[in-house]
């Protein structure tokens, strides 16, 4: 699709610098990426690990693991907000968004490259503050509801002010993206010529710059809340407790699509390749994007249905909830007809992407179901919401995050992992992913309450195959990290610079690509994804 | 984007990006993180429009204990700080530096002298046992005007480093102007909160 990039004689990778420095510096996006990637996957690591200490107390009924419920609480709560604000939130977003975005779209870098590293410093600030509140850390959730979360003896200021920190570095980058991909396009690359993972990071901005704003200043109210004692939210000083949940869902539920918006990018990028076809519905999938992030801003209250909220406001709540599954369905839709009659190549990154279709629609399906009112009462603060969640979190974003990092490994890094050993351990990723939280939607159904410690013994059997399950999931994780992390350490490059036959930019260049990614920039002159064209 | 003029000055200008793209770019850029400031702020307004809803007595009661002279003269401060940033633009766009240095501190002078008047005021409330947790309005007051004043001093900031760079002569050819105009935008919004701010607070009828 593109001439003039597969000449290059000589180039030196943007690798080969070495030293502290040339890292903690760089105006580099592609080394930007790397550190948000090495950042977010410690923090995968250790909210991963709370969850394993959470399935291992609740193998029995008793408190046994923790020494009391508050620590289980405090266990759930560095689980909740470690996983959704420091990994899953910048995840997929700041890592591959900063790696991919100039280089699809044909630019030597983002539009302000010092900003870019500016919003690192300050992701790094706010996870330094919240790993100074570990000491005595919040037991209050990740929601931070009030009034517990006023009540609480806990450090609640400090964890919330880390996440306050956190949205100036989502917002910066946010707004560099949207710029980037607005300015810096190569001549010829038309917005319907744009790779889909553009549009979905584009769509992903855009409700980083809407949405955090409000959770930044509803964060800053419970601050002033515990600080200053004023009553914004508490009944007793004329406040409204439920003023804060509005506040906080009105940026969480966008957040949510924040979250898995990249991920529908990943599989639009991944599929098409490894099926050999152009992708099915290409101008459905990319407005798609944009439907469920205006929608999104319109579903926060199926969040408070049981809170007392009035049924006309339910009712529409509802609906629009439910109207959110009409432009995922497109996507899924599209997304299997590109397979179909498909010449399919299961590749480690296909596998992912193939399961990331199947799980996420578990995960979006029982959306749907929990939309409808009658059945969130029964099942609000259960399990199946945690099941829900999962399968839409794990299910969708992170079997996309995985997906990602074998599909463009060779290219980031420049080596080649062992193919086999990937298909084994997403063998059991997938295997241990269901075995968890299958069972959930069904203890749930019955009336399992979520974020307790002890539970009725007629719970035993789903919880014991559940916490079996996640060490059969944390196994996979672990081998898949081992297998991506020993390449580094080796000596080998790939054969070849686009392994996969990609037409896409970024796979036109060398692997690792150069520092200025492209000798010349392209002239592109065909859509992205002309496969069977050519 | 036309590809040899602009392979051409990306040599001359190092970091590869033309002066009209990179101008465009840091305006664009700027009226995006404008819109997350109005956001921001837009939380705190939509907790005044509920409780205000809620208690309209107390909202009409606590109001007559600011003071509107001083929060008038605020207002006219802000306003014709604007009105010299909108003349900083102009001379620097004029390459007149002489000019653009005296606009800039005038600026500057003025969000000073709100900050003053505001602490004068703050300090006054503080003095008749008014604190933010008297009650609901008098803590939309202190964080809405305590906001606001922070993002005053920010902008003041970053009018004291344009001074700086017009000093050294940063802003003499081309499109360089750009980081005055980027600024400029930002201390507009300030005062435009203001003005919103002030009738909210200070004239509750």
């Amino acid at each position: 699709m593109a001439n003039g990039v597969m000449t290059q004689t000589e180039h030196i990778p943007y690798l080969a610098q070495k030293g502290l420095k040339s890292w903690i510096l760089t105006t580099d996006h592609k080394r930007i990426g790397i550190l948000y990637l090495v950042t977010i996957s410690f923090f995968f690591m250790i909210a991963g690990l709370t969850a394993l200490g959470m399935r291992y107390e609740l193998m029995t009924p008793e408190l046994d693991f923790f020494r009391t419920a508050t620590e289980y609480n405090v266990a759930f709560t560095l689980h909740g907000s470690l996983m959704v604000f420091f990994f899953i939130v910048p995840g997929i977003a700041a890592s591959f968004g900063n790696f991919l975005i100039p280089l699809m779209i044909g630019a030597r870098d983002v539009a302000f490259p010092r900003i870019n590293l500016l919003s690192f410093w300050i992701y790094l600030i706010g996870t330094a503050i919240l790993l100074s509140a570990l000491a005595q850390p919040a037991d209050t959730g990740w929601t931070f509801y009030t009034p517990y979360s006023i009540q609480t003896g806990t450090k609640v200021i400090m964890i919330t002010l880390g996440v306050f920190v956190l949205g100036f570095s989502s917002i910066l980058t946010g707004m560099n993206f949207i710029v980037t991909i607005h300015k810096l396009r190569a001549p010829g690359m038309t917005w319907s010529r744009l790779p889909l993972f553009i549009w979905a990071s584009y769509a992903t901005a855009i409700l980083q710059l809407l949405a955090t704003p409000v959770v930044g200043i509803t964060l800053l109210l419970l601050i002033a809340e515990r600080a200053f004692d004023i009553g914004f939210f508490d009944p007793a000083k004329g406040g409204d407790p439920i003023l804060f949940q509005n506040f906080f869902w009105f940026y969480s539920h966008p957040a949510v699509y924040i979250m898995v918006i990249p991920a529908f990018g990943i599989i639009s990028e991944i599929i098409p390749v490894f099926a050999r076809k152009p992708i099915f519905g290409y101008k459905a999938i990319a407005y798609s994007s944009f439907a469920i992030a205006i929608i999104s801003f319109f579903v926060w209250l199926h969040h408070m249905f049981v809170s007392g909220i009035s049924e006309t406001a339910a009712a529409i709540f509802s609906f629009l909830t439910m109207l959110v599954a009409i432009p995922t369905a497109i996507k899924v839709f599209n997304w299997t007809a590109t397979l179909y009659k498909g010449s399919i190549d299961f590749h480690s990154s296909m596998l992912y992407a193939l399961s990331f279709i199947v799980l996420f629609t578990v995960g979006g399906l029982t959306g749907v179901y929990l939309g409808a009112l009658a059945v969130d009462v029964h099942l609000h603060d259960t399990y199946f919401i945690v099941a829900h969640m999962h399968y839409v979190m794990i299910g969708g974003t992170v079997m996309g995050f995985f997906g990602a990092l074998h599909f463009w490994y060779q290219k980031w890094f420049g080596k080649v992992f062992n193919e086999l050993i990937a298909k084994i351990s997403w063998f059991l990723i997938f295997v241990g992913f269901n075995v968890t939280f299958f069972p959930q939607f069904f203890m749930g159904f019955q009336g399992m309450p979520r974020r307790y410690a002890t539970y009725p013994e007629e719970y035993i059997s789903y919880h014991v195959l559940s916490t079996y399950g996640s060490w059969i999931l944390g196994l996979g994780i672990l081998i898949m990290t081992v297998n991506l992390l020993i390449p580094l350490w080796k000596e080998g490059r790939p054969e070849s610079s686009n392994p996969y036959g990609s037409l896409s930019l970024e796979w036109q260049v060398p692997s690792p690509p150069p520092h200025e990614n492209f000798d010349e920039i392209p002239t592109v002159t065909d859509w992205t994804y002309a496969y069977g064209k050519k | 984007m036309s590809s040899t003029a602009e392979h051409a000055e990306s040599h001359a200008h190092g970091h590869g990006l033309g002066e009209t793209v990179t101008h465009n770019a840091a305006k664009f850029g700027m009226w995006l993180f404008l819109g997350t400031e109005i956001l921001l702020f837009g939380g705190l307004f939509a907790a005044y429009a509920l409780f205000r809803a809620k208690y309209p007595d107390l909202f009409y009661e606590s109001h007559k204990k600011l003071d509107v002279t001083l929060g008038a003269i605020n207002t006219i401060v802000l306003i014709f700080s604007s009105f010299t940033m909108a003349l900083a633009v102009s001379a620097s766009q004029k390459r007149n530096r002489k000019w653009l240095m005296i606009l800039l501190s005038v600026t500057f002078i003025c969000g000073a002298a709100f900050g003053v008047n505001k602490y004068f005021e703050y300090s006054a409330k503080f003095h008749h046992h008014i604190f933010p947790e008297t009650n609901i309005f008098f803590a939309l007051y202190f964080m809405m005007t305590g906001l606001h004043m922070l993002h005053v001093f920010v902008g003041m900031g970053i009018i004291f480093a344009l001074i700086i760079m017009a000093k050294q002569g940063r802003f003499k050819e081309g499109n360089r102007y750009t980081p005055v105009e980027v600024g400029g935008l930002y201390w507009h919004l300030v005062d435009l909160i203001w003005i919103y701010l002030f009738p909210l607070l200070y004239l509750i009828g």
